[in-house]
């Protein structure tokens, strides 16, 4: 298995959360009663013609800006043909030869191309196969024929299936925080297929690859790919060869199965499409978009790491989620508590409290970023301790209010006099003379039982750090 | 004479002013209209529309609630709507064209949908799934197609004027061969939204008349943006009513390749073509020859193109969702696709759905498609280089004058060859108009009938047209005798 490796490309396509279809008015819906978002554009009735959606081009140029694509001056589309009941034209309106933006780079990926098109209808199969062959009959849902895609294409860059979800992970966020898509993988706004070819490892030549289809969820792409790769390897170690094929990974069985072998391959019989005008952004208009971009996830997590010093897993956390980045960034700007210590809390304890609350963000919570500031800023400044903080954390998360406050009127504060911390450490020591003696034999791990009587004199209140001080410096030890 | 025959043997621009005047109402116009229509032996007609319950005629509308009939490509909302074809021989469209609707709008009141080459494939009108149409002025011949059915209505008498589609000559053609004016504006002129598509990359709308007023009171409704076809980008200052009865300054250029030199012009097509040159140069004209180099490969080129598009156009017609469905319950996806289009969809269009594909196929792309667009480049660059030197360009509309029904529907090529001077024009987006030169003896003998001229101008130059069409008009006289004899007002002159 250490002789191969794998190369793995991406086809994503994503929806664009935009008002309406992608070139008629009829809007864009989920789960709505089957065919009433619908107008002769998208049934493909004969004489109608498709109009470009606006909103959808201007998508469709930011997210290739984000993906630090170049946009093409002229774009055109194209018709890709072929028969089946979920496209009411006989032909997808997509792009061809001339993408919309090309020659980008997410995080380590490289992306190929970047296109407009439009979705197909849904299909449903009555009966036990479930598919179109064998069932008793199939009905479409044209609500969803039409709606406008952006498909992405990557290089074959990634090497393994957990980089591929790792990666994908960093593309919805960063559709996400665009805006154009709400990339919600289960209701199939964002789809991903993956190319998958192994080679031995040093060799140049890329492998014979198959195509795995619509996995959706990231869990099951990880899966997919995994089990696609050992296949792959397991079938030329037993001295066979790749069959370029599509592939269907069941996440159910583990099991994947042949969807279309090449012999079927389809010629698609490109074409321009006559019906539409060329795609022409100006300059202006790309310098524009380019401009209004938000601060993108890639861009964010080295700027935390490189000008905020964050550690590097917190970075990330708060790069992937802009909301949460957001209220980061509001707590950080209130002063009081540093990068890293309020990154600490914001991706730690306070993610921990949201969880338990069943809240989906710190929005949905009565938190504010005052708040989170204040408490972390007393925790910082020793005035309670981290155990404090969090119980109180769990107090304003579900009910609000001012931390320093609650401190105050519930005399939460540390024991940070040193007076009386030192004769309730002198108690301590006299009250547990084994562990004194193993501590100051050299037993570290001893010191458990005399924190514990100094937390209970407490009330839990000492500064533990300035405890375990005390203890050595008593016992001689500093 | 009746009062309903002497009300047909009106141009549609004449009635509009006797309407006005109060001579007599739009109702008993159109009434005059559908009775004769009903009455229809020429099977122009697939259905003569009844008067719409509350529908009033406003003199002071600019079409003043005259009944204008429209070829079955345009969508009608709940009336039926075939072009031409079994596949969609029950289907009623959910909506209205945006050139109709814009006759609508303009006070005109929908007289009927007219047979059709089905899906516009053909240049005689036998194509249609719903037979023939006869030629008014001989029932032995075609009235040319596909906007067959559109000519014979009115050069019959049963509409005063009618809407067809040209892709390759579709409204020059019969026009000529059945005399009347046959305006095909510039590609992009008006709205394709609603007209079933065949190419879409050539398709465009236009009017067939008795007079080139009527042609230029219809275009100037109908011309203009549409937010629904994005290709709609109307005429930059309209289309003024044309008045001019002179040619002074203007400059005629005969293209050699589509004129002198063209092989299969009949010799009374030619002869005709010639006066109507002598009549140019006495309006003032100053005639001389030019030539289009690469206009002979038109034709090559035009069905490559045509059919490519048309292969995918046609493709929606899948049984799935309106129209023809034939399969039964044992029926797979498949048997059902097949099944539906082997019975809906008749030879020619096979034919041409089947070039479309060859052409687009993988491996044959550049040689057939891609080659086809090179020589349309060509077609346009020549078109471009001939109007630096010359206003206006003048050919012979068809080749012959109307054939005898059957003479090539055996024979593709022979057929083809009916727009080989249209179809450059096609190619290149111009605008262009048959007019009525004269009459002329087919090669094969018979009776004298119609020749049409064809008069090319540049993009969007349709005013110009419109008025270079009119003194010629004027000049020659031309006596549309089929709609008199058709009407039975032997003795007047019509138009
Ligand atoms: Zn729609």
């Amino acid at each position: 298995m250490a002789d191969f490796e794998a190369v793995i490309g991406l086809e994503i396509h994503v929806q664009l959360a935009t008002k309406t279809k992608m070139f008629c008015s009829c809007e864009l819906s989920f789960g709505a009663e089957p065919n009433i978002h619908t107008c002769p554009v998208c049934l493909g009735h004969p004489g109608t013609l498709p109009v470009s959606n606006e909103q959808a081009i201007r998508f469709g140029i930011e997210t290739a800006l984000a993906l630090g694509c170049e946009i093409a001056p002229r774009s055109i589309f194209h018709r890709k043909n072929y028969f089946y009941p979920d496209l009411s034209k006989g032909y997808q309106i997509s792009q061809y030869d001339i993408p919309l933006g090309s020659s980008g780079r997410l995080g380590e990926v490289r992306i190929h191309r970047a296109h407009l098109e439009e979705d197909a209808a849904k299909l449903s199969h009555l009966g036990e196969s479930g598919r179109i062959d064998g069932s008793d009959a199939s009905l479409v849902d044209f609500n969803r024929g039409g709606t406008p895609l952006i498909e992405i294409v990557t290089e074959p860059d990634i090497r393994d299936a957990a980089i591929a979800r790792e990666w994908l992970q960093l593309l919805r966020s960063t559709l996400r925080q665009l805006g154009v898509s709400d990339c919600n993988m289960e209701e199939g706004s964002l789809r991903c297929d993956a190319n998958i070819s192994i080679r031995r490892r040093g060799e140049p030549e890329l492998g014979v690859k198959t195509e795995l289809k619509n996995m959706n969820s990231f869990r099951f792409i990880e899966r997919g790919i995994e089990a696609e790769i050992a296949r792959q390897i397991e079938l030329v170690e037993a001295g066979g060869r790749v069959d370029q094929a599509t592939m269907h990974f069941d996440p159910a069985s583990g099991s994947l199965t042949v969807l279309r072998s090449k012999e079927f391959a389809h010629d698609y019989r490109y074409f321009p499409e006559p019906d539409l005008v060329p795609l022409a952004p100006s300059l202006e208009l790309i310098a524009e978009i380019r401009a209004a971009l938000p601060e993108l996830p890639e861009t964010r997590i080295e700027r935390y790491i490189g000008e905020l010093g964050i550690p590097g897993d917190a970075a990330r956390v708060l790069g992937f989620d802009a909301a949460a980045a957001e209220f980061f960034e509001a707590a950080l700007a209130l002063g009081g508590a540093s990068p890293s210590a309020l990154s600490g809390w914001v991706t730690g304890e306070l993610a921990a409290a949201l969880r338990e609350a069943g809240h989906a963000g710190v929005g949905d919570s009565a938190l504010s970023s005052s708040g989170l500031a204040a408490l972390a800023g007393l925790v910082e400044a020793k005035t309670i301790n981290r155990r404090t903080g969090r119980e109180i954390l769990v107090r304003l998360v579900s009910q609000g209010g001012d931390p320093v406050a609650i401190v105050e009127a519930e005399g939460l504060g540390s024991v940070s006099d040193a007076d009386a911390l030192s004769e309730i450490v002198d108690r301590a020591l006299a009250a547990q003379p084994k562990a004194a003696d193993q501590v100051a034999a050299g037993n570290q791990k001893a010191v458990g039982p005399i924190v514990g009587f100094v937390m209970r004199e407490t009330k839990g209140r000492a500064d533990g750090p300035e405890v375990t001080r005390l203890i050595r410096a008593k016992l001689g030890l500093d | 004479m009746s009062l309903g025959a002497e009300l047909r043997a009106l141009s549609l621009t004449e009635a509009i002013e006797q309407i006005r005047a109060g001579r007599f109402s739009a109702v008993e116009y159109g009434a005059a209209y559908r009775e004769a229509a009903g009455r229809d032996d020429l099977n122009a007609y697939l259905e003569v529309v009844a008067v719409r319950e509350g529908e009033q005629p406003d003199p002071s509308a600019p079409l003043a609630g005259a009944p204008i009939a429209i070829k079955d490509i345009f969508c009608t909302e709940g009336v039926a709507t075939t072009a031409g074809s079994r596949i969609l021989a029950n289907y009623r469209p959910p909506y209205t064209a945006t050139a109709v609707q814009r006759l609508l709008d303009g006070g005109a009141s929908l007289l009927g949908k007219l047979n059709m080459d089905e899906f516009a494939m053909g240049s005689s009108n036998e194509n249609s799934a719903f037979g023939p149409v006869l030629n008014p002025w001989d029932r032995d011949r075609v009235p040319g197609g596909s906007s067959g059915g559109s000519a014979a209505a009115v050069a019959g008498g049963l509409a005063p004027a009618a809407l067809g589609t040209d892709t390759g000559g579709s409204i020059r053609q019969p026009a000529a061969l059945c005399g009347l004016v046959g305006l095909k504006p510039t590609y992009g002129a008006i709205s394709r939204y609603g007209m079933i598509a065949f190419a879409s990359s050539l398709d465009q709308c236009g009017p067939l008349t008795r007079t080139v007023a009527d042609a230029a009171l219809l275009s100037s409704l109908m011309e203009g943006v549409d937010r629904r076809d994005s290709t709609a980008v109307g005429i930059p200052g309209g289309i003024a009513i044309p008045n001019r009865t002179d040619l002074k300054g203007l400059r005629l250029g005969v293209p050699r390749e589509l004129a002198g030199e063209a092989e299969g012009i009949e010799a009374g097509v030619r002869a005709q073509f010639e006066r109507a040159l002598a009549l140019c140069e006495e309006l003032g004209a100053a005639v001389a020859e030019t030539e289009l180099p690469n206009a002979p490969h038109g034709i090559s080129a035009y069905y490559v193109l045509a059919p490519a598009e048309a292969s995918a156009n046609l493709a929606r017609f899948d049984g799935v969702r309106y129209g023809l469905r034939v399969a039964d319950h044992q029926s797979d996806l498949t048997e059902m696709y097949e099944r539906t289009r082997a019975a809906g969809l008749g030879p020619e269009v096979k034919r041409r759905i089947m070039l479309g594909t060859y052409a687009l196929s993988s491996g044959y792309y550049d040689a057939y498609y891609g080659q086809a667009q090179k020589v349309r480049t060509k077609i346009s660059d020549d078109f471009r280089a001939a109007f630096a030197d010359f206003d206006l360009l003048v050919t012979p509309t068809s080749p012959s004058v109307a054939f005898k029904l059957g003479a090539r529907a055996a024979d593709p090529l022979a057929m083809y060859m009916s727009d080989y001077c249209t179809v450059p024009i096609s190619l290149a987006g111009l605008p262009a108009l048959s007019l009525p030169c004269g009459l002329a003896a087919p090669d094969d003998g018979g009776p004298e009938l119609p020749v049409g001229l064809q008069i090319v101008a540049p993009a969007f130059a349709e005013s110009r047209l419109l008025d270079a069409a009119h003194a010629i008009e004027a000049a020659l006289g031309f006596d549309c005798a089929a709609v008199r004899r058709e009407i039975g007002v032997e003795g007047a002159r019509n138009g």
